[in-house]
């Protein structure tokens, strides 16, 4: 018997690799679709502080984000050391905020609207003044949800 | 005289997909944005006082933060590292002592009848001098100690992790110990803006 398989031993067919670029391809688009590029160029130098008790944001769709440092150094000579805030591609003002967030909530769906969450991404030395006036101007557009950018703490103090 | 066109080679195609690939893999940010959740209250009306709300003087927690971040609980000089413990004896009161929260016995679904201080409130102050960076890690232990009496709640009852458990059980054990943790009116101590 097996002396009859030895010598049928047929010889193993290469298997056709001609698949692979199609697979490779879904792939790459799968990830083409679903990451999203970073939400905007930061003019602004920031170093989120650490914390461990970190819960996600889960749709991206419903975060707005709200960009708090010191401007970044090779725009310091245009607009000076002073910590300024970041809404989309431009600094603004606390008092534009208000205005801000009415209008990136209108842009967005009914259903979402109440979901708004804002995500403010502030830097590790920044004043609590700033904050407390962003929270502030928050409370009276009506953006209650909000979150406090930090990255996981890895070592324990 | 017609030459015959040879086929492209597409062995290489693999490769330049790949390449791709690692690229889209390596750029695009997939890290989800992470924080502490926090829910605002919502605005005073227009020229409305700040209410005089009667809470018990021994129901609040009070946490202040100075320009030097140094953090004061109920009046004491404490180190970050003693804050959670402090702050959990504070919501637990389990000895029913007279300078914690008052304890009242509730009837909670689930989990049958528990001591629940309902009226705590940790109220967290901070001046406007404070670092980012030391408020947040306050936060972060006023939400730890939060996170550990649940858990352990969660390993007393049903002996599982709290994350691990269905909607309805974290929901009961969210309501022994629901997070107050009262961001107060910003107020001007005295500086200038």
């Amino acid at each position: 018997m097996a002396n009859i398989r030895k010598k049928g031993k047929k010889e193993i067919p290469e298997i056709s690799t001609a698949s692979l670029p199609d697979i490779i391809f879904m792939l790459l688009f799968f990830f083409m679709a679903t990451t999203t590029m970073k939400e905007v160029t930061y003019m602004v130098d920031i170093k989120v502080p650490e914390a461990t008790e970190l819960q996600k944001l889960e749709k991206k769709s419903l975060v707005k984000y709200i960009y708090v440092g010191q401007p970044r150094r090779d725009l310091q000579r245009q607009f000076g050391s002073e910590t300024r805030m970041q809404l989309d591609d431009s600094f603004g003002d606390v008092s534009q905020l208000e205005e801000y967030i009415s209008q990136e909530r209108s842009s967005m769906k009914e259903s979402d609207q109440g979901q708004m969450t804002v995500s403010i991404k502030a830097d590790q030395a920044t004043k609590m003044g700033i904050i407390t006036d962003i929270k502030q101007a928050l409370r009276r557009a009506y953006a209650l949800k909000i979150s406090y950018a930090a990255s996981e703490r890895l070592k324990d103090y | 005289m017609a030459k015959k066109v040879p086929g492209i080679n597409a062995g290489s195609m693999a490769d330049i997909s790949f390449l791709l690939l690692i690229f889209f893999l390596v750029t695009t940010s997939m890290s989800v944005t992470s924080g502490l959740s926090r829910k605002l209250p919502p605005p005073l009306p227009p020229g409305a006082e700040q209410p005089d709300v009667e809470i018990n003087k021994r129901n609040v927690f009070v946490v202040l933060i100075n320009s030097n971040n140094q953090i004061m609980a109920q009046g004491q000089l404490v180190h970050i590292r003693d804050l959670k413990q402090k702050a959990k004896e504070f919501i637990l009161n389990e000895f029913n002592s007279p300078d914690l929260p008052t304890v009242t016995t509730e009837e909670i679904p689930l989990l049958g009848k528990v001591n629940v201080t309902k009226d705590h409130v940790i109220s967290l102050q901070n001046d406007r001098g404070t670092d980012y960076q030391a408020y947040l890690e306050v936060q972060n232990e006023l939400v730890a100690a939060y996170n550990e009496l649940r858990e352990e709640l969660a390993m007393k009852k049903f002996s599982t992790h709290y994350e691990a458990l269905p909607e309805e059980k974290q929901e009961a054990i969210q309501k022994v110990f629901p997070q107050k943790i009262s961001e107060a009116e910003p107020k001007n101590y005295g500086g200038n803006k």
